[in-house]
């Protein structure tokens, strides 16, 4: 237990023993690794690999841009560029020949040093996409089963549930119901229609939200109703909009669930896809889940809670009873202002609703990840305490804006900012802008023509 | 001697820009061989209006925040890409040189402008040097080559300002300038010189991707 322990609070991920990795590693053989390396190296690459691996010139520019290189008082190792040398540049220049140790190092480096934000992309001068670089690390990792143990469950999950978190039909459909029910006290006639064919909009969510918190599913129906719309949950798997798979390599599975939640769309006729506060979920139906299943943008208009709330607050079908009164400061999760653009839709409804906001820098596109995207918090227990060590800079960021409320619509980013608060000390209050919403909002049903 | 001078500055001056055209043309062939046949959904992504949105932002001195975060490596690398090119094209003496060969002239620079225009590139290659050597994360990721190409860049420049003073050996120095410079010209499609093309075809695709998929700025 002591052992553990010390394992956890372990501030240099080289000390960190993750079960899962150790056990595939044991299992490897130089002709396997070489086999695996060149397989992907060779036919699953092509130009844009070629073109990033050769146009580098090693400037270092994308340093500054990487917030665990910042985090880490700028030690060399954690640049992005670095990442780059010290994974898939050796695995060419060794032609696969690569050691267990080298590889140890690659799955902590690509899966935990690296949050696959994409914003050392915007720092490059040539735009090179190291994101892709270490996705493709983690690829080559996934072939190789040394895929760390916590998400590659979640992986696992997916591939039998077709949801994140090993959450049964019924245990699904119950907590709908349940939610249904207790959300009857404020309007006695509100409905979580389930599989309700043609309706406008199907609503989905991260099987996180059944498991931990159906509260936000509570939330959701009641904005639902107030605002009249037509709208569904699906009762079968599909439901789930989450993809760790995307993040582990695993694209065959990270197509399986694409795949699954737009076809449980296009059995229910719906016009549209609304998803939860989600950033990750919003990048696999949004940006890259389609493109594994062939389709160059996706097959359904997917909309972001931001931009669907942002729709009900300012066309008035959602009316706010008195403004929010905290000080509140505004997270920019990766995967929607970098992945979607939808920064400045989330500030107009910060200022709809809320009384008082201060700005945090850098913003926008720019600003810094949560620390526990890009499928880095789902690695567990056992990289938390490296990950509190790098999103030391998310840290000061967080205290300088002095805010007493911060809202992050990300689940990933919500629960690695939490983190963070609790590990820090800091004084805020992590929220959704569903709770603020549920919060400030008269509880009464929207009537056309009002 | 003399032969050997006429020659590498009149057949391999030609035979160096052959080889420099036939390079980059294969090099694009490969390119755009492997897009076609491994990735061609990057046709489906880019986007000319975006490809070019993000070019030009790049383009524009200090506009992207990444080159305000670094401004001194920045704008000496600005001034130094735009020398490299200018100095050599509009160079008097090269200009001189294709007139008498080619009839071909243009506008010159004015020789002692020349002069100090490749100071200013010996002295930034000097401190690209530095910088690779002092700054942590630079250093981490240079290698030998790294400087290999920082000499071959040097060479020309170095050697052209020596030739023109002649401060020493002026016939060596002419035949290190000639020869220096072809190499550089040589290599330009077979080594990572070869960011000159590429850069703004990878910039042109995350352009695309942030501009076009994702509703973002990418500066």
């Amino acid at each position: 237990m002591q052992d553990t322990e010390n394992k956890t609070q372990a501030l240099d991920g080289k000390n960190v023993v993750d079960e899962g990795v150790e056990k595939g590693l044991a299992r490897l053989t130089p002709e396997i690794i070489s086999r695996v390396i060149n397989q992907v190296l060779t036919k699953e690459t092509g130009a844009r690999f070629k073109a990033y691996v050769e146009t580098c010139m090693r400037c270092g520019l994308c340093a500054d841009a990487c917030s665990i290189f910042l985090s880490n008082d700028r030690d060399p190792r954690f640049s992005p560029a670095a990442k780059v040398k010290q994974t898939i540049l050796e695995m060419i220049e060794k032609k696969g020949n690569v050691s267990v140790d080298f590889l140890r190092d690659a799955v902590r480096i690509s899966h935990t040093e690296c949050n696959v934000c994409k914003r050392c992309s915007m720092y490059c001068p040539f735009g090179i996409d190291i994101a892709y670089m270490m996705l493709l690390v983690r690829r080559i990792c996934h072939k190789l089963e040394i895929t760390p143990l916590y998400i590659q469950d979640t992986v696992n999950s997916h591939s039998a549930t077709l949801n994140q978190m090993w959450v049964k039909e019924d245990e699904w459909i119950d907590t709908l119901q349940w939610q249904e029910e207790d959300a009857r006290e404020e309007f006695e006639d509100l409905r979580i229609p389930l599989d309700k064919d043609g309706a406008d909009i199907m609503y989905s969510v991260i099987a996180p939200e059944p498991k931990f918190q159906a509260g936000l599913i509570y939330q959701t129906a009641v904005i639902m109703h107030a605002a009249s719309m037509n709208w569904t949950m699906p009762s079968t798997p599909g439901w789930d909009n989450s993809n760790m798979a995307m993040y582990t390599g695993d694209f065959e599975i990270s197509a399986r669930i694409a795949k699954a939640h737009y076809e449980t769309a296009a059995k229910l006729h719906v016009g549209k896809i609304v998803m939860g506060e989600c950033g990750h979920a919003f990048r696999s139906v949004y940006d890259v889940g389609n493109r594994w299943i062939g389709w160059a943008m996706p097959p359904f208009e997917v909309v972001h809670a931001i931009e669907f709330y942002h729709g009900l607050l300012a066309s008035g079908r959602i009316k706010i009873k008195e403004k929010y009164k905290k000080s509140v400061t505004l997270h920019d999760p990766c995967n929607i202002s970098r992945g979607r653009g939808l920064h400045d839709k989330a500030r107009e409804m910060v200022n709809m609703l809320c009384e008082s906001f201060i700005e945090m820098t850098p913003n926008r596109e720019h600003n810094y990840c949560c620390g526990a995207g890009g499928g880095v918090i789902n690695c567990g227990p056992p990289w938390k305490g490296t990950r509190m060590t790098n999103n030391r800079e998310k840290k000061e960021q967080l205290e300088r804006t002095g805010a007493e409320v911060l809202i992050a619509p990300c689940h990933n980013c919500h629960s690695g900012l939490e983190d963070i608060v609790h590990h820090y000390g800091l004084k805020m209050e992590v929220k959704f802008f569903g709770d603020i919403i549920f919060e400030v909002m008269e509880k009464t049903i929207f009537q056309k023509g009002e | 001697m003399h032969s050997f001078i006429e020659f590498i500055m009149g057949p391999m001056v030609w035979i160096s820009f052959l080889l420099f055209f036939l390079g980059t043309v294969f090099r694009f062939f490969k390119v755009f061989k492997m897009v076609n046949e491994k990735e061609n959904f990057i046709y489906t992504y880019m986007s000319l209006k975006y490809s070019f949105r993000s070019i030009f932002a790049w383009l524009i001195p200090f506009f992207p925040v990444s080159t305000r975060k670094s401004p001194v490596f920045y704008g000496i690398s600005y001034i130094f890409h735009i020398l490299l090119l200018i100095v050599p094209i509009f160079l008097l003496s090269h200009v001189v040189l294709l007139e008498e060969s080619m009839q071909w002239s243009w506008i010159t620079l004015n020789d002692t402008v020349a002069d100090w225009l490749a100071l200013i590139v010996i002295m930034a290659l000097i401190f690209f040097m530095i910088r690779r050597m002092v700054v942590p994360e630079v250093k981490f990721l240079t290698k030998a080559s790294d400087f290999v190409f920082i000499l071959i860049v040097a060479l020309p420049f170095v050697s052209g300002f020596l030739a023109y003073h002649q401060f020493f050996a002026y016939q060596w120095m002419v035949m290190v300038h000639v020869l220096s410079g072809e190499l550089m010209i040589i290599l330009i499609p077979f080594t990572r010189f070869f960011h000159m093309f590429m850069a703004p075809f990878t910039r042109a695709y995350t352009g695309s991707e942030f501009g076009h998929v994702r509703h973002a700025k990418d500066w």
